[in-house]
């Protein structure tokens, strides 16, 4: 149950950190020109933060012992 | 063969796949091993979030604005976060309470509301029709295009088409039948439709393949990689606009509102719900689909911008439709098959969407707008009828057909006028609208009925007002005035400017203001109003769904016997399925079988839930309540039975006070006991005193007697003291033994008593002259203060004269030796007379100014001090003062002489 507990503020912080990092003004650093290994940067930005978010809630969610 | 003839080849074989998936899903459901029951087919079949207006739309928002279709997507992801806690939560809640749509959610929430209910249901086709013409567009303008191949072309805009040539029409039709073989093809009205749900996943694996495959085709095929794609792209025009926010992608204001408006999408629109909530199978499902649902979304994603900067590229501009990129592109460069493939994942998006909102929306308006009215007229008898299941899903099939006229209907009229992403918007911002009642049910237990409509209305007529109205009036249905300078030219209410506020996008503008009056309005009334009995007792169930894993017994009294029930619930059921379920729920309480049921709340909340399944949450309990004649129930009694809380406290106070009680009573018990056991010593006590006190006497007239006997030569002078002692102990001997027994007769109250009127004065006198010789003995001097008249009293002149003898003969022992002083006072009191005898002699120490009362006591230590009397007189003096009326005290200090006064009423009783 403890462990139960632990996920779900996992995940509530993780949302919070998620809606942070897609929102002014973070978004706003990587709302310019050029581009990262030939893909523009807040495109690659975008991308990235959302693959970063589905590893961290398999991390949380996959984790064995509850 | 010719083209037409194959894509509908190829089109239905696709189907009857999607139906045979279906029919497969279904029949191992009814053997009892589902083939949805894991986590992979549950996220699967949440992708039905993604429709043709993802499949083709996405495209189409991202040739016109860049990373602005995204939103729409990030909004789930992070909802999905945030599913743990809400989803499963209505899970739970809608599986405890057998809820099967977002309406009869609200409804069940704010006291099984019918009104509240049809609302919900209103609110929702109403806001999801336009959805649904989207898909028909979808569909029909694929299959024209490709109708095409190998030549790209666009339809003709603007031209009126035949109706019977409008293939819009036939995909409505088409889709409308498929739904129904999907939907309800059981005669048994059940809220679960396992066979479609598998059909939607296998759907949702389709459309993500053949997306893919075009956007793989179009990266690695017609371009060297997503590097080369992107550098290429960088010559187009205003490609800097699509690569940045802020130009054409709108503020970080509209982006951010974007975000929430999908995150509430992923949770209130009618189909997700149905998948995700009322298909669930197990709640535990819900931790993969947290990640496997956003993977799917970005997977089918990453293509986007990709195909939309080839099409740009590829196709001249302004002449080929972005939104048709995914399809034209494949066409342009003689990819027959993957075109067809391209179709065919265009139409499983459309017909997963269809087919699920359709089957929620149908479960709704039966459940929640239809069957309560037809409840309520009397004339029908609905409840008398033998085939109610037929009814029911004859309602729902109806229904499926309205719906998706009406959804062709929109699209003949206004499907034209608007892009596919903003009627797609449109509709999430109506949905978004059943976020406060919803949320609010579920963590705010002092959310009102009342509150819930006002909400409701206020946000869904906001809503109308700021994105319905003006979409009619860009369509032409209403004068484009309207939007210009608003109602009767007042500027305020620019209904995309409301009140001048003109910095946000339509749909932000929209969003704010429907859901400020939405969440204002539920909020003020559920603080200002009270709360319905009912509709506390279910925001208890729903708050407090995971505290209460079982149900306590609800409140119902009411008169129905099992047969009754059984067969109300047989009628909607069918009898045999009623039979079952009835003789499965009375095995699980350990009875033989269903007759043995009592009629109880729980029986009675069983078949509600049954009924529920069927016929929704707010049909059940009118239902139930028109044939269980169900008696209202007094306020203080459902107040003590739902808050378990107080009832526990009182409970507790209750035991509490008991062992206090309990407490006391032992305490009381013990001081018993202390005094009975202190009362047998005393009688062991009194037993062996009175024995010695009679040894003593006894020991010396033997003694003396013997010598008499033993001598007869004893001088005469010895033999007379001798023969005195023997006489006077005699008389001590006959004097303690008639003390005894008189305190004996005192102490059970047959002493004879011979009451007359006396002067105390008189009395007084006498036993003073009847002590004259001791008083002599001792040389002690005797003074009297008497007042000259004193009333007579009414008293036993030889008992009254037994206490003052007691009382000086006392005095006359304790009084100084050698100048011994005696006073005897006499006093009119207002109500009695006051008798005070008073000596010069040592005193009495406080802490034996009682015990000189009690039997046997004197002061001073008995054992080495010669006792100087027997010991009764006073206690006897005293029983006798009290039963005249008195009183028999002594005031006295070491050193300062003895008071011993009495009191007799003047009025004896």
């Amino acid at each position: 149950m403890a462990h139960r507990a632990v996920r779900a503020q996992q995940l509530v912080a993780l949302f919070v950190l998620g809606w942070l990092l897609f929102s002014y003004p973070l978004l706003s650093l990587f709302n310019i020109g050029g581009v990262v290994a030939g893909v523009p940067v807040l495109y690659a930005y975008l991308f990235g933060v959302w693959i970063a978010l589905i590893v961290a809630l398999i991390l949380i969610v996959e984790r064995r012992g509850d | 063969m010719p083209l037409g003839g194959l894509i509908l080849l190829t089109s239905f074989a696709y189907l009857g796949i999607l139906f045979g998936i279906a029919y497969y899903g279904d029949k191992r459901a009814d053997a009892g091993r589902s083939i949805i029951a894991n986590p992979y087919i549950y996220a699967l079949s949440m992708a039905v979030y993604a429709t043709s207006w993802t499949f083709y739309g996405s495209v189409g928002r991202a040739a016109a604005s860049g990373v602005g279709f995204l939103p729409i997507y990030l909004g789930p992801t992070l909802m999905a976060a945030l599913w743990w806690l809400v989803l499963r939560k209505m899970i739970r809640i809608s599986k405890a309470n057998r809820i099967t749509s977002i309406a009869d959610f609200i409804a069940a929430r704010y006291g099984k509301s019918s009104l509240l209910g049809g609302l919900v249901t209103v609110i929702a086709v109403i806001g999801v029709i336009p959805y649904i013409a989207l898909q028909l567009k979808a569909v029909s303008s694929s299959f024209v295009i490709l109708l095409q191949y190998p030549a790209v072309v666009m339809p003709p805009k603007g031209q009126p088409v035949d109706l019977l040539q409008d293939t819009a029409l036939y995909v409505a039709l088409l889709l409308a039948a498929f739904t129904i073989l999907f939907g309800t093809r059981h005669l048994d009205a059940t809220e679960r439709h396992e066979g479609m749900v598998a059909a939607v996943a296998f759907e949702s694996l389709v459309k993500l393949l053949a997306f893919v495959a075009v956007g793989v085709f179009v990266t690695f095929g017609l371009y060297g990689g997503v590097g080369d794609l992107f550098q290429r792209a960088a010559d187009l025009p205003n490609v800097d606009q699509l690569l940045r926010l802020g130009g054409s992608a709108g503020t970080y204001g509209s982006w951010a509102s974007l975000i929430f408006l999908s995150m509430l999408s992923i949770l209130f629109l009618p189909r997700q719900f149905q998948v995700s909530v009322v298909e669930n199978v197990n709640e535990n499902h819900v931790s993969k689909a947290i990640w496997l649902f956003p993977a799917y979304l970005l997977a089918i994603n990453v293509f986007v911008l990709p195909i939309a900067f080839a099409g740009l590229m590829q196709f001249p501009a302004g002449q080929v439709d972005a939104d048709t990129f995914v399809l034209t592109l494949p066409m342009a460069h003689g990819r027959g098959a993957l075109a067809l493939f391209v179709f065919i994942g265009g139409l499983s998006a459309a017909t997963g969407m269809v087919i699920v909102e359709t089957i929620a929306l149908s479960t709704m308006i039966c459940n929640d707008l239809v069957m309560p009215l037809l409840l309520r007229w009397k004339a029908l008898a609905l409840v008398t009828r033998k085939n109610l299941p037929r009814w029911l899903v004859g309602i729902r099939r109806g229904a499926i057909v309205i719906l998706m006229m009406l959804g062709y209907a929109y699209y003949r009229i206004a499907g034209e006028a608007y892009a596919l992403v903003a009627i797609g918007l449109v509709s999430f911002a109506a949905v978004a609208q059943f976020a406060p009642a919803m949320l609010g049910g579920m963590y705010w237990r002092h959310g009102t009925r009342g509150g819930a409509l006002a909400g409701l209305t206020l946000g869904f007529a906001l809503w109308a007002y700021t994105l319905l109205l003006p979409s009619f009036a860009k369509s032409g249905w209403l004068p484009i005035v309207f939007i210009e300078q608003g109602p009767f030219g007042i500027a305020l209410l620019k209904p995309l400017a409301l009140f001048g506020l003109t910095d946000l996008d339509d749909i932000s503008h929209s969003m704010f203001w429907s859901m400020l009056f939405n969440v204002g309005g539920y909020v003020a009334v559920s603080l200002l109003g009270g709360q319905g009995l009912r509709d506390h007792a279910q925001a208890l169930r729903f708050v407090d769904v995971f505290k209460h894993a079982t149900r306590s017994a609800s409140p119902w009294r009411g008169s129905a016997s099992v047969q009754e029930v059984i067969a109300l619930v047989g009628r909607f059921l069918g009898a045999q399925r009623a039979e079952q379920a009835f003789a499965a729920h009375a095995a699980q309480r350990g009875l033989e079988s269903a007759s043995a049921l009592p009629p109880d709340a729980d029986l009675v909340h069983f078949a509600e839930n049954l009924l529920a399944g069927a016929i929704g949450t707010s049909s059940a309990r009118v239902m139930l309540a028109s044939v269980l004649k169900e008696e209202p129930l007094g306020m203080d009694e459902v107040l003590n039975i739902l808050d378990e809380a107080s009832q526990v406290i009182a409970y507790s106070h209750k035991l509490e006070q008991k062992s206090r009680q309990l407490e006391q009573a032992s305490a009381e018990l013990r001081a018993a006991n202390e005094r009975l056991k202190e009362l047998d010593r005393l009688k062991d006590d009194f037993i062996s005193t009175v024995t010695h006190e009679l040894r003593t006497p006894l020991t010396s007239i033997r003694a003396f007697s013997e010598i008499l006997h033993d001598d007869p030569r004893l001088e005469l002078g010895k033999r007379a003291e001798f023969i005195q002692i023997i006489v006077k102990e005699s008389e001590r001997l006959t004097r303690l033994i008639n003390q005894v027994l008189d305190l004996s007769k005192l102490e059970s109250g047959s002493a004879e008593w011979h009451p007359s009127e006396l002067d105390l004065k008189l009395v007084i006198a006498d036993a003073v002259s009847t002590t004259s010789q001791v008083l002599l003995e001792h040389g002690a001097v005797l003074s009297l203060e008497l007042p000259a008249q004193v009333p007579t009293v009414r008293a036993d002149r030889d008992r009254l004269m037994q206490v003052l003898l007691n009382l000086i003969s006392n005095a006359v022992k304790f009084c100084d030796r050698a100048s011994g002083h005696i006073t005897i006072g006499l006093q009119v009191l207002p109500h009695a007379l006051r008798v005070d005898v008073r000596d010069n002699g040592a005193g009495i120490a406080p802490a034996q100014q009682e015990i000189i009362f009690e039997k046997f006591r004197q002061v001073g230590d008995t054992l080495t001090a010669k006792p100087q009397g027997t010991g009764l007189g006073l206690p006897i003096s005293r029983r006798i003062v009290a039963h005249f009326g008195g009183r028999l005290w002594v005031e006295s200090a070491l050193g300062r002489g003895s008071t011993f006064s009495f009191t007799v009423p003047l009025e004896p009783r």
